[in-house]
């Protein structure tokens, strides 16, 4: 290949340039092996970027972020379709011209390659001795044994005229074709499955369960082929959470496993099977893949309003405000509470232990002696009806906030609440009960059809690349004649003549076995 | 034994192979400085095999004529741990005084015993990367201390393993040193003390995935360790083998660690879509092993091209070599993603 482009580099150059010789040239640099070269350099180039600038794909909230302190950059970042590198049209275009350039490059390999399959290796040249290798030994083969013999070392062999030439390694090419062929398949997965896959997000509290619908999902990141009605339509029910905690040495503290028990149905009137979720081992169903990504705490209120009638009750999933110990932030809203609306700030301390100032905070992940630190309680319009996407975690908007009437707050915080302990508000208006603790789970969903064809090209292009890469094409060459034996060999890879010279000297030794008179 | 006994022994273990190491590159260095010089172009001739039943003729590249007689070209009384390398003193080159060749023998002696050293280092490394892996009964190899050991072992193996075919003992120095810096840097920066790694660590994934990533990072650190000799070495007289040779070395490691390299991210993509649910996210160090992956491929790719073999070839192999470096050591202090196992604080 180098050879022939060489020979196409060295090609005089035509001085017209119509628009069949401008064509031609185009496709001729695009698939020159420089072209590639530098393609890959812009390739590994462009993804640079991408591991530096947050991605919008992997943490929207650090592009949120960075959106909120410096807008200007933010705006430069978002010019440059730097906050989604792999989906920018620059990249595209980089890797569409470096799969333009591997198939012009594929196409015209193949067909020398079949052409190569079938032809047979050249005759031997007059004195083989005078190739990179040789040997000459005293012989009484005849050329067919001589070929037999090669045979049998898996050569492909022709003999003439008391030569033999033989010639092994076609498996190279081979290799190499493969693995550019698998490289381009690996991409059409890929687009593949982000044509026809989705992907979903979704917190399911201890109790709850999941039906597969797109209006079940927190976030749902459909592909573009995708309809709502193509989703595995299977369900489940989280019965129970548990995590597993180290409690001794340096690493006190830190997770050990995960296990989500769930009751699945495959389709809606199928009987329910037990599952246990775990990390690293996801549910699949008919090739959605569900996984547990992430776990937290959900205390359970119960809120009384100034009319004495239960206006909530119910889970309230916190967000994890520190992970070591799962000391977390929740947020209670009770939109329906008489008179007044009434809005809760919570702590929860999964281990709480009282400090030396009086104040408590959690020692340790797990459930040991969970309590909820009322960080505040609010009275007044909450503002829910304004239209605006509300936030679970947020207990209304800050200029909302300021029209609150604070119940409990700053110095009047009183004593955590242990469950079944509940407080009473000033004035009559309500009351808040923790009644108990759950867990919450957040899974994600996965439909991907380019997953499979993507493993089969990735596993050949392994394949391929090794064969490529350790196998060498080699040569033989004997010629016979008055009872002496004159072997040459050559290799055409370049820098693997070492390797060369040690299954020459074995070929010598098969060729030249039961002969007496090694010279 | 305890757990604590055996993570203690293995802390030992790490301290031993470092001090190894470290006496072994000296015992390399005074080799390489009181050992022969070779000429820069000259040596293309290659090795000729001598306890051959047969003939072989080994001719220099382009040349069609077979020099017979060049079986017996090399120094007769060449010591077994020095192949006779044909051409390796340039004509002309003034011959020196018996003094200085008792100089070039005890040279080699040390040169020798260096290369014992470095096995009985390689031998505590593997054995720390061992007792490590009982203590806390899982891969050895779940936070960045452990990592970097154990690359520290692979590129000794690497050139220890190289060394039983390949003469390439020049090199001995300078895999020391790194290794030497590298199980330093583990112990001083990384240290973590052995324990369990948090659950999406702990699966087989990790034996399968992390150990191919640590075998070809062994392996290229053998070829950038060639690659910046040959930089370094001009193509004068120096007590270096020629550029051909550094350069076959690394060819010779980056083609059996490219393929390796090529699955380990595969292996991790796998991983991935099991751990995470999706086989590639764009996460740093997916993005990293990507450049590392596509760097390698632009140096096989520039080996092939006419106008990029050498020396450009060697300095993409360099550059992919520093991408592999920012990837193993790089993305886990600087960036932070789903990777950061790295426990480093
Ligand atoms: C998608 C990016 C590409 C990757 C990752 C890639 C990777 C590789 C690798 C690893 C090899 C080494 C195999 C060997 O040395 O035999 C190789 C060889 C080769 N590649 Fe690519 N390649 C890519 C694109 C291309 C393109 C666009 C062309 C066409 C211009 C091309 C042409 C070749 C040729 C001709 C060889 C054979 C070199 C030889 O004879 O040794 N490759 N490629």
């Amino acid at each position: 290949m180098s050879v022939q482009e060489l020979e196409r580099e060295q090609a005089p150059k035509k001085a017209s340039f119509g628009a069949v010789a401008w064509l031609r040239w185009v496709w001729r640099t695009l698939t020159s092996m420089k072209t590639a070269l530098i393609l890959l350099f812009l390739l590994a180039l462009g993804s640079v970027p991408g591991s530096l600038v947050p991605q919008r794909s992997v943490e929207p909230d650090k592009v949120a972020r960075i959106y909120e302190q410096s807008p200007a950059l933010a705006e430069w970042y978002d010019r440059f379709q730097l906050f989604e590198v792999f989906s920018s049209t620059w990249f595209a275009a980089v890797y569409l011209l470096l799969f333009t350039s591997l198939i012009g490059c594929i196409i015209p390999r193949t067909a020398t390659y079949v052409r190569e399959l079938r032809r047979k290796p050249p005759a031997a040249p007059r004195h083989p001795s005078r190739l990179p290798h040789s040997a000459t030994f005293e012989s009484e083969l005849t050329t067919e044994e001589v070929a037999g013999r090669l045979r049998k070392l898996r050569f492909r062999v022709v003999t003439g005229d008391g030569w033999v030439s033989a010639e092994k390694g076609y498996l190279r090419e081979t290799g190499n074709l493969f693995f550019h062929i698998a490289l381009l398949g690996i991409l059409l997965a890929i687009g593949a499955g982000s044509l026809f896959g989705y992907r979903g997000n979704v917190l399911v509290v201890e109790g709850d369960g999941f039906a597969n619908t797109v209006a079940a999902y927190d976030r749902f990141m459909p592909g573009s082929q995708v309809s709502a009605e193509s989703l595995e339509p299977f369900s489940f029910q989280l019965s129970e959470f548990k995590v597993a905690y180290q409690v001794t040495g340096d690493k006190r503290g830190q997770a050990l496993d995960y296990s989500a028990h769930l009751k699945v149905n495959d389709t809606p009137g199928a009987p329910a099977r037990d599952f246990e979720l775990k990390v690293n081992e996801p549910l699949e169903v008919n090739g959605t893949q569900t996984y547990l990504i992430g776990n937290g705490y959900a205390p359970v209120f119960r809120v009384t309003d100034g009319k004495g009638q239960v206006a909530f009750d119910g889970a309230v999933p916190c967000l994890i405000e520190q992970k070591t110990t799962m000391t977390s932030g929740c947020v209670v809203k009770v939109p329906d509470a008489q008179p007044s609306q009434l809005g809760f700030l919570l702590q929860f301390l999964p281990t709480s232990v009282p400090l030396t100032d009086g104040d408590h905070a959690s020692a340790f992940p797990g459930e040991l002696n969970p309590e909820v630190k009322v960080l505040g309680a609010f009275s007044g319009d909450l503002g829910m009806n304004s239209g605006k996407p509300q936030s679970v975690y947020e207990l209304a908007e800050p200029e909302v906030m300021k029209k609150l009437k604070p119940l409990v707050m700053g110095t009047s915080v009183p004593k955590p609440l242990a469950v079944g302990q509940s407080l009473d508000l000033p004035g009559g208006v309500g009351k808040l009960e923790f009644t108990g603790v759950k867990e919450w789970i957040t899974l994600q969903t996965n439909y991907d059809p380019g997953r499979w064809p993507a493993l089969v090209f990735a596993a050949t292009a392994v394949v391929a690349i090794a064969l490529s890469l350790m196998i060498r094409r080699r040569r033989v060459f004997v010629r016979i004649a008055q009872g002496k034996a004159e072997v040459g060999g050559l290799t055409r890879t370049e820098g693997s003549a070492a390797g060369f010279a040690e299954e020459f000297t074995e070929i010598v030794q098969v060729l030249s076995a039961g002969e007496k008179d090694v010279r | 034994m305890s757990a604590e006994q055996l993570a203690e022994l293995s802390d030992l273990f790490v301290v031993a192979a470092v001090l190894l190491y470290v006496v072994a590159m000296v015992g390399f260095a005074i080799e390489l400085a009181f050992g022969r010089s070779r000429p820069g172009r000259a040596a293309t001739a290659r090795r000729v095999e001598i306890k051959q039943p047969v003939a072989v003729g080994a001719a220099a590249g382009g040349d069609t004529v077979a020099v017979s007689d060049e079986v017996s070209a090399g120094p007769a009384d060449a010591s077994p741990e020095e192949p006779a390398v044909a051409g390796e003193t340039p004509p002309g080159a003034p011959e020196r005084a018996g003094q200085d060749d008792r100089t070039m023998r005890v040279a080699v002696r040390t040169g020798t015993v260096a290369l014992g050293l470095a096995w009985l280092g390689m031998i505590a490394n593997l054995t720390a990367i061992a007792t490590r892996g009982l203590a806390v009964e899982r891969w050895p190899w779940g936070n960045m201390y452990e990592f970097v050991v154990a690359i520290c072992f692979a590129a000794v193996a690497a050139f220890l393993g190289t060394q039983i075919r390949t003469n390439v003992r020049f090199l001995g120095a300078f895999v020391m040193l790194a290794a030497a810096l590298g199980l330093g840097l583990a112990v001083k920066v990384f240290y973590t003390a052995a324990g369990p790694v948090v659950p999406a660590l702990d699966s087989y994934w990790i034996a399968i995935h992390v150990s191919a990533a640590i075998i070809s990072s062994g392996l290229l650190t053998l070829a950038g360790v060639s690659g910046v000799l040959y930089l370094v070495r001009g193509d004068g007289m120096s007590r270096l083998p020629s550029r051909a040779e550094l350069e076959k070395v690394a060819h010779r490691a980056i083609v059996f660690a490219f393929p390796l390299w090529t699955f380990a991210v595969i292996a991790g993509a796998l991983w991935a879509d099991r751990a995470w649910g999706r086989y590639w996210g764009w996460d740093p160090k997916e993005v990293w092993s990507f450049i590392t992956w596509v760097a390698y491929a632009a140096y096989l790719h520039a080996k092939v091209t006419a106008g990029w073999r050498g020396r450009a070839a060697t300095i993409v192999q360099l550059v992919a070599f520093g991408c592999l470096l920012f990837n193993l050591i790089g993305v886990n202090i600087f960036i932070d993603g789903l990777h950061s196992y790295a426990d480093v604080d």
